[in-house]
């Protein structure tokens, strides 16, 4: 075998043991075979072969452009790329062929990296389940794990079976599944409230949610301008340090990257974390944390208090506030940003023609989900004049109220804190939809979004499995541009704790060939 | 702490609400009105029907109110987590462009060099009076 993290797999690519075209072949048949997982929406099988052919030439040579040279990747598909759909899970841009490539998607390229496909998501990435969007839900490949099917003593064949299927989390659950699923090596997904780092954490993946600012939005499909950002998916920290490398910097095209240069990515192996100051906010402890994440995130704190780390208690006196201020803030930014599809000059156009308004009115009943337009419409409402100060004025108060709670904590002392990032370990999504969407996201989102709100840098890192063997992980989270910092004491704990790798094998050449003609229908249930 | 007590004591006698300054918002009563509904849906160009918009903004709005329970007196409004920051601007040179064919391919309807769009200042109150509702 030739691993599963980057740099055995470099290494090899250099070395001749493997060509990026076999690379590339064993990852598009990784993804035939999980194609029930309905991780992909589009695959690029052309265009990752033509890009894995110029990458064995460079090899060839002994130039390869860098560590990401002959590397498969996925891309959420709420990320514009030149002549390859991009639908962002909605009707609105089915068929929408952009005519140009993100920024972080053309230095993928320019580092030769083979792009595998356009991954599933939560419709314009609304959601925290990556179930709400109109290709149908994605399934996290840890629902058919030995892990997980061995404690639930499930037979290898049988009626039903697959009922039960987890949720990956939301939104960027496709880019997590793929990742997960050994179908590339890397993914982009993107993190508004939490979109990267709550798939991570269910899927047993490192997310990485860079500082606001570090990395180019130019040809991210806009949610919340103030506070989306792109975000990493990866087997190791050590692989999201290299992608983190490759895509940060300024963009002239981005006039929200920070200009000051930005330093080279590679992580020291710290060995002595006695010098570092852990905070854990009190205010994280709530009482729909699930038992077992609590246990692991107390362990996670006796850890690096045992190596000599100072570990304290911090408050973040806002935090309650934090989701009620971002729902005001989300919608208002939706509903801004949503305003530009109206079937004119790209997406999904309605057959009415009598006017023009009539015609903006059927096209963005069709094209959006009422996930979609229940955001817009109450975003336009916080937005009325007579509201404006009332909510929105308020909301971004508040904001600035919680952004100074982190600086706080980080000027007394603290270096890193410590949370956990989901309230509990995947759920079957029969059980996640008995709650619509908005509610979903108000709870998913509560130990994430406060981050987006004050730019600031977090990762979620796999810590181990449930007592159902299912990921559970924990998020880091930094000082603004202290990301090489943050990933540096992730790659530690990642280090001492050893998550075990996700055991797929028998099992897929049963599913697969259980569900080789299964149709995935999205469900639709009124909720 | 004592003199903002005595501060917010004041704000609520006379703004009858937990001391926060702002204009009297008809609609902060949580009261959802058909009319709000309508007119809403005519600035946002999407629409949910009747009952089922009226919940839901009920909803929204009931979650948001939970702010008014934050004390922001002089706080400013944050607006960027970049404020400190100047915005880069590039010169003002052209370096791209001449690609209208690219972007006309997208659109369903063109002719020439032109998007097309329906006729135009039809509000949409006027044509739902005239013509029948549009297909969904």
């Amino acid at each position: 075998t030739i691993g599963t993290t980057l740099k055995p797999v470099s290494a090899g690519l250099k070395q001749g043991q493997i060509t990026p075209t076999e690379l590339c072949q064993k990852c598009l048949s990784m993804i035939k075979k999980t194609k029930f997982l309905n991780a992909y929406i589009t695959v690029t099988e052309e265009e990752a072969l033509k890009q894995a052919e110029e990458s064995e030439k460079r090899y060839a040579k002994g130039q390869p452009l860098g560590d990401l040279d002959g590397i498969p990747v996925a891309i959420k598909d709420n990320f514009s790329t030149s002549a390859i759909e991009t639908t962002c899970g909605s009707n609105m841009l089915k068929g929408y062929v952009p005519p140009y490539n993100a920024t972080v998607v053309q230095k993928l390229f320019d580092q030769g990296a083979l792009l595998m496909g356009k991954t599933n998501l939560d419709e314009f990435a609304m959601g925290s389940g990556s179930t709400d969007g109109v290709f149908g839900p994605v399934k996290n490949p840890w629902s058919y794990s030995k892990q997980y099917r061995e404690k639930r003593k499930q037979k290898p064949h049988g009626e039903n079976e697959d009922s039960d299927w987890l949720i990956t989390g939301g939104s960027s659950g496709g880019s997590a599944a793929a990742v997960s699923a050994f179908t590339c090596f890397a993914a982009l997904g993107s993190d508004t409230g939490g979109s990267t780092r709550n798939p991570a954490a269910q899927c047993g993946l490192v997310g990485v949610k860079p500082s606001y600012g570090l990395v180019s939005r130019h040809g991210l499909i806009p949610l919340v301008n103030s506070m989306d950002v792109p975000g990493i998916l990866t087997r190791c920290v050590d692989d999201a340090a290299v992608v983190l490398g490759v895509l940060a910097g300024h963009d002239p095209k981005d006039s929200t990257t920070i200009q000051d240069p930005v330093k080279p990515f590679l992580l020291p192996s710290l060995t002595d974390v006695s010098k570092l100051c852990i905070g854990i906010p009190k205010e994280y402890l709530v009482p729909e944390l699930s038992s077992e994440v609590q246990s692991l995130w107390t362990k996670a704190a006796d850890l690096f208090e045992s190596r000599g780390a100072k570990v304290i208690e911090v408050s973040l006196p806002h935090t309650s506030y934090s989701i009620v201020c971002y729902h005001v803030l989300c919608t208002s930014e939706v509903a801004s940003n949503m305003a530009r599809f109206d079937g004119l000059e790209y997406g999904h156009r309605c057959d009415i023609d009598v006017s023009t308004e009539a015609m903006y009115a059927a096209t963005r009943r069709e094209g959006f989900n009422d996930v979609v337009r229940g955001r817009i419409l109450s975003g336009n409402f916080f937005l009325l004049k007579e509201n404006y100060e009332t909510y929105f004025i308020k909301a971004q108060k508040v904001r600035r109220l919680i952004a100074n709670d982190f600086v706080n904590v980080f000027n007394s002392g603290v270096d890193v804190l410590l949370t956990p990032t989901t309230l509990s370990e995947a759920v079957p999504y029969l059980e996640f939809i008995k709650e619509d969407n908005r509610t979903r996201s108000a709870q998913d989102d509560i130990f994430t979004q406060a981050v987006n709100m004050a730019g600031l840098p977090a990762i979620s890192v796999p810590m181990a499995l449930s007592n159902q063997g299912l990921p559970i992980g924990l998020q880091f989270i930094g000082r603004a541009f202290c990301d090489q910092q943050l990933l540096t004491v992730a790659k530690w704990f990642e280090k001492q704790v050893q998550f075990p790798v996700i055991q797929l094998q028998g099992l897929m050449d049963d599913c697969s060939a259980i569900f080789e003609n299964e149709k995935l229908a999205s469900v639709s249930l009124k909720h | 702490m004592w003199a903002r007590t005595v501060r917010l004591g004041l704000r609520a006698r006379l703004g009858g609400c937990r001391g926060f300054t702002f204009k009297v918002d008809p609609q902060g009563t949580g009261q959802v009105t058909a009319e709000l509904i309508e007119h809403l849906e005519r600035l946002a160009l999407v629409d949910f029907g009747g009952r089922e918009a009226v919940a839901r903004l009920e909803k929204a709005i009931a979650f948001a109110d939970r702010l008014r329970g934050v004390d922001t007196d002089g706080v400013e409004p944050m607006e960027s987590v970049l404020e400190d920051r100047c915005l880069y601007l590039r010169s003002d040179n052209v370096t791209e462009g001449n690609c209208a064919e690219e972007l006309l391919q997208n659109s369903h309807r063109v002719v020439e060099e032109y998007f097309v769009a329906p006729p135009g200042n039809i509000s949409l109150a006027k044509l739902n009076e005239q013509e029948p509702p549009p297909r969904g």
